[in-house]
C-alpha cells in the first residue's frame, strides 16, 4: 500500500468525489489559488475550476450560510474552515440551521453538507487557535461528527461524509496533516459510526480519537515494556458513537482509560464513561480514568502548552491507576 | 483604579510625544507644511519623532522575522510597509484614548510609551511578559497604554471598540477609541455590525482600515465589489475618507480630524489608508507563490519610510550622516532589548491556572495541586511532545 500524508489522503478524497459527482464543490478561505491554508486542496482549482473551488471572502458565518443554502437546493458543498476556532463565528448557520433544517421542515428539506477543517493544539498558537471543539458539535442532534486519526481513515471518512445525506462535521488535527500512513489504492470508504481497534490487547482499553490515537499507541508501546498489554480503540466517529465496539473491548479488558485532547468538563469522554457505566458496569474492575487537556486556556509559551495537553506519561500514569499499579 | 493609573504613569514615560502633552501642544512650532493638502499638520519635530518611531518598527520587524526563522519565537506578522498608516494614525490619539488593533498595529504601543523590553518579552512569551506567556506575538497588549490584544478572529475587535466607545459616552468622559482592521476584515459580519452600531449611536470611534491590497493570497477585489472601502461608511451614515496610507502626514491629518470629531461627540469616521503589505502575510506564508514581484517592486518605490526621509531631507532637518547614526543607534537598542528580553525564564507552570476567573475556583485549585503533584512525581519526563 502506498504511504500518503494525511493532507494528501484528504486531497484524494476531495478530488475523487468531485470527479464522481458534479454536485460536489469546495468553498472556504484560501482554498483556491493558495491551495488551502494546509494544502488540502492542492491542485483542485486547476483541475475543477473556480466555479467548484471557491475562494470565499473572510466570513465564516457567510460561507457556512451559502453552503447551507446550496445544500438545500441539491448541491453537495464541502465547506473548509481555516480552523474550527474561527468557525465559532459560523455556529448559527451550522447549529441553528444546517443541523435542524430537515427536522424543522417536517422532512421536506435536506442538507447534505460537510464542514471540515483543522483543530486542536497546533504548536504555540495560543488559546484562540488551539481549541478542541468536537464535543460542542457532537452535542447537537442532526449533526454527525467525525475525527479521523490516520490518512487511511481521513480519506475513507471524508468520502462517506460527502455522500452522506446529513450535515457532517469533520475535525482534522493540525498536527496530523503531515503524518504519513498507508492508504489503500483504489476506491474505498469508511462508514461513519464505526470505531476501529488500532491495537489489540487484553489488560486495559484506551479509547481515543484524532491525534491522541498516536499518543495512545505510543503509550501502549511504553506500557508493553512493563508487561501491560493495552488495546487501543480509535473512535473515528464521535457521533454516532460505536457503542458495540467500545463495550466489546471494555468487557474483554475490564478496564478503560479515555484519552482526548478536549477539556474533561462535558467533553467527549464524559459521554463514553456514561455509556460504559450504564452498559458495562458489572464488567469494570476499576473506575474509568480520563486523560484530557488541563482545565485552562492554551498558552503561547511552549512549556505551558506542553504542560496542558495530554502526554504519553500522563496516559501511562492513568493506565497504572486503573491497574492499581505504581 | 487610582493605583493602576499611578502605576501606569510610573511604568510608562511617553518620551517627547507632543500629542500626549497638552502643554507641548500649545507651544508646538509652526507646521512643517504638510505634503498633503489641508487638515491638521505635523511640526518638523513631530515628523522627526515619527521617522524615528517608524524606523524603529521597521528594524524591529526585520529582527523578529529572523528570530522566528531561527526558532527563537513562534510566529510573527510584520507591519513592514505599513508603518505610516499604523503610527501616523495612532499618533493622533491622546494617552487616555484606547486602541483596538488588528494584526499589524502592536507597535503603536511603543509609540505610546510602552517599553521595548516587556514588549519583546511578549514575543518570547516568558516570565517578563505582561500577558504571562499566553498571547501570540503580534498580539501584544498592555493596559498601561490602553491597548488591547488583537483577537485572532478577524473583525471581532470592531464591535468591542464601539461598545467601549459607547461606554465612554455613558460615563461622560472624552475618550476616543481607534479600531483597526485589514481590507479583508471588511468582509466579516462584525465589520458591518460595528459600523452600523457606531453610526446609529454616534459612538466616539475611529475605524482605520489598512488596505494593504492583500488578505493572505486574496486581492481586495476578491473581498469586495465596492469601488473603495471608504465608501462603505456612506451606507452607515457617517464619513469615510480614503488617504494615501504611505504618506504619514496625510494619515495623521485624516486621523486627527476624525479623532477630534469623535471627541466633540459628532460620531465615527472610517479611514481607508491605502498601503501595501511589503512582506509575507506572516511567518507561515510565502507570497512569491501568488504575488507578482513586479507589484512589490512598484510599491518599494512608495515606501513610507523613504518618503518621510525624503521629506525631512527636503526640509533640511535631516542628512545621511544622521540617518546612518540613527539606524545604528536603533539597531543597538533593539538588539540589547532582545538580549535582555530573551534572558528571562519561562512562565512558571502553575501560572496557567490563574486568571481564568476573577478568583481561582476550588476545582481549578484542586487540578493545579494534582498537576504539581504529578510533576513532582514524574519529573522532567512528565511533559508532552512540545517540551
Ligand atoms: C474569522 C477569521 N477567519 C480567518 C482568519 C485567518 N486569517 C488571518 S489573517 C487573514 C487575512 C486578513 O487580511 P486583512 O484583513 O486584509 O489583514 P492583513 O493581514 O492584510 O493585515 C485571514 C484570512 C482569521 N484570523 N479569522
Ligand atoms: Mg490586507
Amino acid at each position: 500500500m502506498p504511504e500518503l500524508m494525511y493532507r494528501e489522503a484528504l486531497n484524494q478524497a476531495l478530488a475523487e468525489e468531485m470527479e464522481r459527482d458534479h454536485r460536489v464543490f469546495l468553498m472556504g478561505e484560501e482554498v483556491g489559488r493558495y491551495n488551502g491554508a494546509f494544502k488540502v486542496s492542492q491542485g483542485l482549482l486547476d483541475r475543477f475550476g473556480s466555479a467548484r473551488v471557491v475562494d470565499a471572502p473572510i466570513s465564516e458565518l457567510g460561507f457556512a450560510g451559502l453552503g447551507t443554502g446550496a445544500a438545500m437546493v441539491g448541491l453537495r458543498p464541502v465547506i473548509e474552515m481555516m480552523t474550527w476556532n474561527f468557525a465559532i463565528l459560523a455556529m448559527d448557520q451550522i447549529v441553528n440551521n444546517a443541523a435542524k433544517l430537515r427536522h424543522m421542515s417536517g422532512g421536506q428539506l435536506r442538507c447534505p453538507i460537510v464542514f471540515r477543517g483543522p483543530t486542536g493544539i497546533g504548536g504555540r498558537l495560543s488559546s484562540q487557535h488551539s481549541q478542541s471543539l468536537e464535543a460542542q458539535y457532537a452535542h447537537f442532534p442532526g449533526l454527525k461528527v467525525i475525527f479521523p486519526g490516520t490518512p487511511k481513515d481521513a480519506k475513507g471518512l471524508l468520502k462517506s461524509a460527502i455522500r452522506d445525506e446529513n450535515p457532517v462535521i469533520m475535525f482534522e488535527h493540525e498536527k496530523l496533516y503531515s503524518v504519513k500512513g498507508e492508504v489503500p489504492e483504489g476506491e474505498y470508504t469508511i462508514p461513519i459510526g464505526e470505531a476501529d481497534v488500532k491495537r489489540e490487547g487484553k489488560d486495559v482499553t484506551l479509547i481515543t480519537y484524532g491525534r491522541q490515537v498516536h499518543f495512545s499507541l505510543a503509550a501502549a508501546e511504553e506500557l508493553a515494556k512493563n508487561g501491560i498489554d493495552a488495546e487501543v480503540v480509535d473512535l473515528r466517529t464521535i457521533r454516532p458513537l460505536d457503542e458495540e465496539r467500545i463495550l466489546e473491548s471494555v468487557k474483554k479488558t475490564n478496564r478503560a482509560v479515555i484519552v482526548e485532547e478536549d477539556w474533561a468538563f462535558c467533553g467527549v469522554g464524559a459521554t463514553v464513561v456514561d455509556l460504559i457505566q450504564s452498559k458495562a458496569f458489572d464488567y469494570l474492575d476499576a473506575p474509568v480514568e480520563r486523560v484530557t487537556q488541563l482545565p485552562v486556556s492554551i498558552s503561547y509559551a511552549a512549556n505551558l502548552e506542553a504542560a496542558a495537553e495530554p502526554s504519553v506519561p500522563r496516559i501511562a500514569e492513568a493506565v497504572n491507576k486503573v491497574l492499581y499499579r505504581g | 483604579m487610582a493605583s493602576r493609573a499611578q502605576k501606569t504613569s510610573a511604568a510608562v514615560k511617553p518620551k517627547g510625544h507632543a500629542s500626549c502633552n497638552g502643554a507641548t501642544k500649545a507651544s508646538r512650532p509652526a507646521s512643517a507644511g504638510s505634503a498633503s493638502a489641508g487638515g491638521p499638520a505635523l511640526s518638523t519635530d513631530q515628523l522627526l519623532e515619527l521617522y524615528r518611531a517608524m524606523l524603529r518598527v521597521r528594524i524591529l520587524d526585520d529582527r523578529m522575522i529572523t528570530l522566528q526563522r531561527q526558532g527563537r519565537i513562534g510566529f510573527y506578522g510584520a507591519c513592514t510597509g505599513q508603518e505610516a498608516a499604523t503610527l501616523g494614525s495612532a499618533y493622533a490619539l491622546e494617552p487616555t484614548d484606547w486602541i483596538f488593533p488588528a494584526l499589524r498595529e502592536a507597535s503603536a504601543m511603543l509609540l505610546r510609551g510602552f517599553p521595548l523590553v516587556p514588549y519583546l518579552a511578549q514575543v518570547f512569551g516568558n516570565s517578563a511578559d505582561v500577558t504571562k506567556g499566553r498571547q501570540m506575538p503580534s498580539h501584544q497588549a498592555a493596559r498601561a497604554v490602553n491597548q488591547v490584544s488583537w483577537s485572532s478572529c478577524i473583525g471581532t475587535q470592531l464591535p468591542q471598540a464601539v461598545g467601549a466607545a459607547m461606554a465612554a459616552r455613558l460615563k461622560r468622559d472624552r475618550t476616543v477609541f481607534m479600531a483597526y482592521m485589514g481590507d479583508g476584515a471588511t468582509s466579516a459580519s462584525d465589520f458591518h455590525v460595528a459600523l452600523n452600531f457606531a453610526g446609529v449611536f454616534k459612538a466616539p470611534v475611529v475605524f482605520v482600515c489598512q488596505n494593504n491590497h492583500w488578505s493572505i493570497s486574496m486581492r481586495t477585489d476578491q473581498q469586495t465589489a465596492s469601488e473603495s472601502i471608504a465608501i462603505k461608511a456612506k451606507a452607515y451614515g457617517f464619513p469615510g475618507v480614503k488617504v494615501d496610507g504611505n504618506d504619514v502626514e496625510a494619515v495623521y491629518a485624516a486621523a486627527k480630524t476624525a479623532v477630534d470629531r469623535a471627541r466633540r461627540g459628532e460620531g465615527p469616521t472610517l479611514i481607508e489608508a491605502e498601503t501595501y503589505r511589503m512582506g509575507a502575510h506572516s511567518t507561515s506564508d510565502d507570497p512569491t507563490r501568488y504575488r507578482d514581484p513586479k507589484e512589490v517592486e512598484l510599491w518599494k518605490t512608495r515606501d513610507p519610510l523613504d518618503r518621510l526621509q525624503a521629506r525631512l531631507l527636503k526640509l533640511k532637518v535631516w542628512d545621511a550622516r544622521r540617518d546612518e547614526a540613527l539606524r545604528t543607534e536603533l539597531l543597538g537598542e533593539i538588539n540589547a532589548a532582545i538580549k535582555e528580553a530573551e534572558s528571562y525564564g519561562p512562565p512558571a507552570d502553575e501560572t496557567m491556572f490563574e486568571d481564568l476567573y476573577a478568583e481561582v475556583p476550588w476545582n481549578i485549585l484542586e487540578q493545579r495541586e494534582e498537576y504539581l503533584e504529578y510533576l513532582r512525581r514524574a519529573g522532567p519526563a512528565a511533559r508532552g511532545d512540545h517540551a
